[in-house]
């Protein structure tokens, strides 16, 4: 017995051909000079600011637009068909480029982010490989944007102020969605909001080319200039659907993953609220000294972590100032009061994916009076199915004006059917919405006596009488 | 004067409501999909019907009416507030309404926080759903109402979508299933879907209202929601109405009717839907492409004075049974090719006697049978061999071209592709149960747009502008191909796209290969569906290749058994002719009885719902068996079975820990301390854990049991997301059995971090075992009124965890509880997990020597702790077991393992054991590597890639099983064989 144990036991050391199989291409100091990496979009705003601190940076930056039949195709021909939808999008949209011959494909390197969480969403990048790798592009070398170290490459690196740069731009992002988002229905002009944006994201390049705008006296004064631009936009006001988007990072932000959500709820006559990005970044940095307050763990790290978000929730508070000096504006929250939000629902231990952020965001939109909510999510998406879908039941208990929808994306849902249920969403919304305007002057159901033609035929009478046999019973 | 139009998925409906608000006006008809054509017919059957009425103030509901009600700017209701609205007027009274659909399922609670539902991506339990499943035991749908009645048992028939139902019905009505019952299971099937898709934890209670077609229609579905919700449910009148009446009473703008009818006869034939190029340019393409085809060719033979022998092959397949009699020459004298209608036997039998009787001169020298029915037909007839359908369809490939390296067959049901490297099967793809897109798809679609198969393929052919339609499940093309109609697409173009979609199914979710390595060099295609000369276009032009189709494509599954018989008969010693005891003779198919009857198994805790068949002679056979128990009549031999040792090392765990096995003096025991742990997912392999540390602290711990559809069922009603994975659906079962247990304390913590087993790059759990608890919070009632500890615990820190749990217990449960005694419990525990790991792995290397001592095949049977569960895996285990195979877990050799860098980030502690010993397994010739993988797993979508490669690299075959709520292990079986048959392992006595 002990034998074979020993024959069987003996460990394993034959060498692995694991890296080989899918050899890592590493971006080098002489790639950054003259290779284009490409960016695949996801919230426009937030990443035209970004692509212009990359661009300062040194490095060539193209963000990917292209949209046709051909990125869920490549998605589903080079990633496994029951990988999150984004993945599937993502990669089908670099592979569609690659394929366009707008690129020399020895001069062009992609970039791709890497959370690092317990959720699959960490493993984008190794699929990515793998599908180059299927596709016959081996030569070409992925870059990892993370912030938990994941994966270096010695030709990109985010320097001190480029990360500086890049998190006002993230805050400037949400600035510009938050306060465009609530003109952009009312407007008396079609377009104003859009232009302005426009404007925006180029005055804050100019700005960002010359060194500026990042300082907190510099934000400050951009932000309270913003948005006195954004209030000086002639508006309607009249009562509309006030609808926010939340859910997975990815579909919640690109109009790739959701079917042109954002669009499809201005057609709708819907005013449209979408919870910021800076606040991913600040759960992320949150979930360091989370960890530690409840496993135990290295207490400097955790303060360092924390101070880190105490830093950025600085920054966001000058944003949030600015809009909230203009009473018609419904300012984003503090970082610290979402958290806070989630008290008795869910624990801010949950962690994967957008965690408990989500059902934050959800809570928080009810309370500022943006009940009506899409939730979105890859089908199959694990940590929907928690804070997601999970939740909806308890965010419904505490506050009955929450009225959600969660809706899947994958390749295989039909547009059709996601606007059908989203338009179901949009019925009850109504309602409420006639109902708070008309102050219940009449009762929507008249339940006291039956429409008239109903004495005369049966189902009135034949219901009261099912109704007291099923009471006595 | 108001009028509602409801067009829904499959019908239209309208309603005309006088200025009283009363209906004088009612219709309801079939569109087949023609709704601009049907609106348009529609109102001038109104115009003749109310000639008086030019104007009239009109709205549009319904799910197909969207697009047109935009395009044509009228007012659009959405269909579930319609019914709403309707039902605000004419039932005040109602609490919850289920309306079902076309396509669609609603639930409206209307009363205590109104909330509507309507189902997701997904269309089971709906009209089509029944439709289908009509059309399956070839009966309309009053006649499966009748027959549901009669019904005198209720079978398991997974209730998630109409593809997964349908893999389950056919092998019971192969099996020799009772038609009655298996109507009364489809009916139970769509109210469980109904419950647990719709209701999501939302008691359904009041008053309850049926509405639409098949719920008014149907009274037996009526008695099976009853049935369920205990109630008495209320079919009011107009129930198919309510959606249009809702919308006619919301109808606010005037139209003029003749102008709308003339608006919607011009509405747009654009044809501005996504196409894709031609199947053949012109006829010339298509006749070259015919002669082309038509040499690969076996001669038809008609039997001669001179013909003394013949070969007997059948090939009962899942919807249609296929059988050939060839001569010595490999010729065949006379086949048949027809749907099986649920029982195949009597087929076999017509096909045999009239044989015989034609020519009682030929001799049938062997006999052998494949297919899903091979078992039953081989008892019944006492068939020579049976084999399995991956060899059969290689035998018969390998006739028309010896260098065969690459076969798919697309059957009515399945899909099947085998790789083949030095003559013998190499690799295998079978398709999912959910994504099917098969013969029968094209079949259902033919029939549902009122044509016959054929008539649609044809018209496909010469389609200029088929319609992309993608890779999809069946399901979800039913609305793609009605949005392509509205589009102005033809049948012309749409048959044709459905032919490309069917190939860009198999080719994309079933092989998934790409442009880089070809598929094979040498292809054979067969398979009734691609009889279909658009499906066979469509797979050469997207391989852009030419392949070889057998002129007999839809009968290779048989002539292979036929040929595989005569090559059998060739090995025979001269002189034995026959196989004994032999193909039933003239006079005993004159005689052949067949009776069915239906029993429940009382030999184990399984009680296995049995259909047993009894031929003349006495021969039985019996389905629905997990084990050979009900067969043989005596336990099988588990002693080489890892996961039945897993599973009575947690039940001992399970006894010790309520206290049943006695205690330790020192850690005595308190009757009064009572704490409840339910066990699946993070609980599952740490209850050696948590039985020590509890006890230790004096509770007696309540375990739940291991997992049944009983208790899947009594928690299902608080499920919200429906599709998460079956092992987290099974915790509502386990909670709720822990409250009938009547414990005021469950404890099931949230844990980010699994134990670090040094494999990998990180140690997490997956977010559906790290954080169910949180569900289980939010969604199950009855824990508020008891303590739920369900705190974040991380036990991959051994030195910190005694300090944070003693934080939480002292705060949440006993507030003596000292910090000392935690430590000393958590130091035990820590220990005791440890051993029972040792347990495990050195059983596992038992096993292993024993098999090697007995010539055995071993089967790791990979995947995740709890998939050891019997009601999450279904039996597997047990089957493999039965095929004379060592089963071991991928947690017996991943600590014989050292860690390997991989291809992915390896950071969750359960996949990294897969990773691990799929390594193992590369290095061992006799061991293989199966991997369990539950429907909805996101994260498995990364490890069974990973696996894949793993194995392949060294040479392995990567078998994946996709399991869920289906307990039918037809398709499984298919595939264990067929990969031991690759292998050669297969130990069976018969």
């Amino acid at each position: 017995m002990t034998d074979l144990k020993g024959g069987i036991a003996e460990k394993m050391k034959t060498p692995t051909k694991g890296l080989e199989r899918i050899p890592r291409v590493p971006f080098t100091k002489e790639m950054k000079k003259d290779y284009t990496i490409l960016i695949p979009m996801m919230a426009p705003i937030h990443f035209s600011l970004i692509k212009n601190v990359l661009s300062n940076g040194g490095y060539n930056v193209e963000l990917l637009e292209n949209c046709g039949p051909g990125v869920v195709e490549e998605g589903l021909k080079y990633v496994h068909n029951d990988t999150c939808y984004p993945a599937l999008l993502v990669i089908g949209q670099m592979l569609d480029a690659l394929k366009s011959g707008k690129y020399d494909l020895n001069k062009t390197a992609l970039m791709i982010s890497q959370t690092g969480g317990g959720c699959r969403a960490s493993n984008y990048i190794f699929l990515l490989r793998r599908a180059l790798k299927k596709a016959g592009y081996d030569q070409i070398p992925v870059v990892s944007l993370n912030v938990s170290g994941l994966e270096k490459n010695s030709g990109f690196s985010l320097t001190w102020p480029m990360l500086y740069q890049a998190l006002a731009g993230l805050v400037y992002g949400d600035g510009l969605m938050a306060l465009s988002n609530q003109v952009k229905a009312y407007e008396i002009r079609k377009g104003s909001a859009d232009a302005l944006v426009k404007d925006w994201v180029a005055r804050l390049g100019r700005q960002f080319n010359e060194k500026n705008g990042y300082s907190k006296r510099a934000m400050k004064a951009n932000f309270q200039r913003m948005a006195a631009d954004f209030n000086a936009i002639a508006l309607e006001r009249k009562p509309k659907i006030k609808v926010g988007i939340v859910g997975e990072i990815y579909v919640k932000y690109a109009s790739l993953g959701n079917n042109n959500l954002e669009d499809f709820l201005a057609e709708q006559d819907c005013e449209v609220m979408v919870p910021g990005l800076l606040d991913f970044m600040l759960y992320t940095v949150n979930g360091v000294p989370e960890k530690n307050r409840l496993y135990g763990g290295d207490q400097i790290q955790a303060m360092t972590y924390e101070a880190v978000s105490q830093y950025i929730q600085s920054m966001q508070d000058i944003m949030i100032d600015a809009i909230a000096a203009y009473p018609d504006f419904v300012a984003p929250s503090r970082f610290a009061h979402t958290k806070s939000l989630v008290k008795g629902v869910i624990s801010t231990g949950c962690d994967m994916g957008e965690g408990w952020l989500l059902t934050a965001e959800m809570i928080e939109l009810v309370q500022k009076g943006y009940g009506n909510i899409v939730c979105t999510q890859p089908f199959g998406c694990l940590p929907n199915h928690i804070c997601g879908k999970g939740m909806i039941r308890k965010i419904r208990q505490l506050d009955d004006r929450a009225n959600i929808v969660p809706i899947d994306y994958d390749p295989s849902a039909t547009r059709v059917n996601q606007e059908n249920r989203i338009k179901l969403m949009l019925a009850v919304a109504r309602e409420n919405l006639t109902k708070k305007s008309e102050s219940q002057k009449t009762p929507f159901i008249p339940d006291t006596a039956a429409p008239s033609h109903l004495n005369k035929t049966l189902p009135y009478q034949q219901w009261r009488r099912w109704r007291t046999e099923v009471a006595s019973n | 004067m108001r009028i509602g139009l409801d067009i829904g998925s499959t019908t239209i409906k309208c309603v005309v409501l006088n200025r009283y608000d009363e209906v004088i006006y009612e219709s309801y008809q079939r569109h087949y999909s023609q709704i601009t054509e049907s609106a348009a017919k529609l109102l001038q059957q109104l115009a003749k019907a109310l000639p008086n009425v030019k104007q009239a103030k009109l709205a549009i509901s319904g799910s197909a009416g969207m697009g047109l009600a935009e395009s044509l700017s009228i007012p659009f209701v959405q269909e579930v507030f319609g019914t709403r609205i309707a039902a605000g007027r004419l039932l005040p009274a109602a609490d919850v309404i289920i309306e079902l659909g076309g396509e669609d399922a609603k639930i409206l609670f209307l009363t205590g926080g109104m909330e509507v539902r309507m189902n997701g991506s997904c269309a089971g339990g709906t009209g089509a759903f029944m439709d289908q499943m009509a059309t399956l035991l070839e009966v309309n749908l009053d006649e499966l109402n009748d027959m549901a009645e009669r019904a005198e048992k209720v079978y398991t028939i997974a209730s998630r979508c109409g593809v997964f139902a349908k893999s389950d019905i056919q092998p019971l009505l192969n099996q020799g299933a009772r038609k009655e019952d298996v109507a009364a299971s489809i009916f139970a099937a769509v109210v469980s879907q109904t419950i647990a898709g719709l209701a999501q934890g939302r008691p359904i209670k009041g008053n309850v209202v049926y509405l639409g077609g098949p719920l008014t229609f149907l009274s037996q579905l009526r008695a099976s929601f009853d049935k369920s919700l205990h109630t008495s449910g209320l079919c009011p009148e107009h129930s198919l109405y309510f959606v249009a009446l809702g919308a006619a009473y919301s109808a606010e703008e005037r139209f003029e009717l003749a102008a709308l009818a003339s608006l919607l006869e011009d509405y747009s034939k654009t044809e501005s839907y996504a196409f894709m190029a031609p199947l053949f340019a012109d006829e010339e393409e298509y006749r070259d492409f015919r002669q082309r085809h038509e040499k690969a060719a076996v001669d038809f033979h008609e039997p001669t004075a001179e013909t003394k022998g013949a070969y007997f092959g059948i090939d009962a397949g899942s919807t249609t049974i296929k059988m050939v009699m060839v001569d010595e020459e490999d010729r065949i004298l006379c086949s048949s090719y027809q749907t099986n209608n649920g029982n195949p036997v009597p087929m076999v039998r017509q096909f045999l006697q009239e044989f015989y009787e034609a020519w009682p001169q030929i001799a049938i020298k062997g006999s052998a049978v494949t297919g899903y029915g091979e078992d039953i037909i081989r008892r019944a007839f006492r068939v020579d061999y049976g084999i399995v359908e991956t060899v059969a369809h290689y035998k018969a490939a390998a006739h028309f071209m010896p260098e065969v390296d690459f076969i798919i067959d697309i059957g009515g049901q399945d899909i099947k592709c085998f790789k083949i490297k030095n003559r013998a099967i190499d690799n295998i793809f079978l398709n999912e149960a959910c994504s099917s897109g098969c013969g029968s798809f094209l079949q259902t679609f033919a029939h549902a747009l009122g044509y016959g198969t054929e008539e649609f393929a044809r018209l496909g052919l010469f389609g200029q502008r088929p319609v992309d339609l993608g890779s999809r499940c069946t399901v979800f093309m039913n609305s793609l191909v009605k949005q392509a109609q509205k589009d102005g697409a033809s049948i012309e173009n749409i048959s044709a796209g459905l032919s490309i979609s069917v190939v860009k199914n198999a080719l994309y979710k079933v092989i998934r290969p790409t442009a880089a390595e070809p598929l094979g060099r040498h292809i054979v295609v067969q398979g009734g569906t691609f009889l279909n000369d658009g499906v066979l276009r469509a797979f050469e032009q997207e391989l852009q290749t030419q392949v070889i189709r057998p002129n007999i494509a839809g009968l290779m599954g048989a002539y292979g058994a036929a040929l595989y018989a005569k090559e059998q008969k060739a090995k025979m010693p001269n002189g034995k002719d026959r196989v004994k005891p032999g193909l039933l003779s003239m006079d005993e198919l004159k005689s052949f009885t067949h009776a069915v009857a239906s029993a429940n198994c009382g030999l184990c805790s399984n009680h296995c719902q049995l259909t047993i068949n009894t031929f003349s002679g006495g021969r039985r056979f019996i389905s629905g068996n997990r084990c050979s128990r009900p067969i043989t009549n005596k336990a099988e031999d588990q002693s080489l079975n890892l996961y039945e040792y897993k599973r009575q090392l947690l039940e001992e765990y399970r006894q010790k820990a309520a206290g049943k096995m006695g205690c330790d003096e020192e850690y005595p025991i308190f009757k009064d301390k009572v704490i409840g742990l339910p066990l699946g997912l993070n609980m599952y392999e740490l209850l050696p854990f948590w039985q020590v540390f509890f006890n230790a602290l004096g509770y007696r711990v309540i375990v739940s049991p291991a997992s049944s559809r009983q208790l899947y069922l009594q928690g299902q009603a608080s499920i919200p997301s429906d599709t998460i994975c079956y092992p987290a659906k099974l915790m509502h079962g386990h909670i709720q059995y822990l409250l009938e247990q009547g414990v005021d304390v469950i404890f099931y913590p949230c844990m980010t971090y699994n134990v670090d087993e040094g494999l990998g790059d990180n140690h997490y759990n997956c977010p559906v075992v790290a954080y169910y608890p949180e569900v289980i919070a939010a969604n199950e009632p009855g824990l508020e009124k008891i303590k739920f500890i369900y705190d974040y615990l991380g036990l991959h820190r051994p030195k910190e965890f005694p300090l944070k749990i003693w934080q939480i217990l002292w705060e949440k449960l006993d507030n003596k509880i000292s910090l000392q005694k935690v430590r000393k419990a958590a130091a035990n525990a820590y220990k005791e997990l440890d051993k029972y790991r040792q347990k495990v792995e050195v059983r596992g290397i038992e096993i292993v020597a024993r098999a090697r001592q007995e010539d055995r095949q071993i089967m790791v049977l990979a995947g995740r702790p709890y998939h050891v569960d019997g009601e999450i895996n279904h039996g597997i285990d047990q089957l493999i077991a039965g095929f004379g195979v060592a089963i071991i877990t991928e947690d017996s050799l991943s600590p014989l393992v050292e860690k390997h860098p991989g291809t992915v980030l390896n950071q969750w502690t359960y996949h990294s054991r897969l990773y691990a010993a799929a390594h193992y397994v590369g290095g061992q010739a006799d061991m293989n590597l199966v991997q369990l993988v539950s429907f909805g797993c996101g994260v498995d979508a990364i490890t069974t890639d990973e696996v894949n490669d793993i194995l392949e690299e060294n040479g392995k075959i990567y078998t994946q099983i996709k399991i869920d709520e289906i307990a039918n292990l037809g398709a499984v079986r298919i595939r264990l064989r067929s990969l031991l048959a690759a292998v050669g392992g297969e130990k069976r006595d018969d």
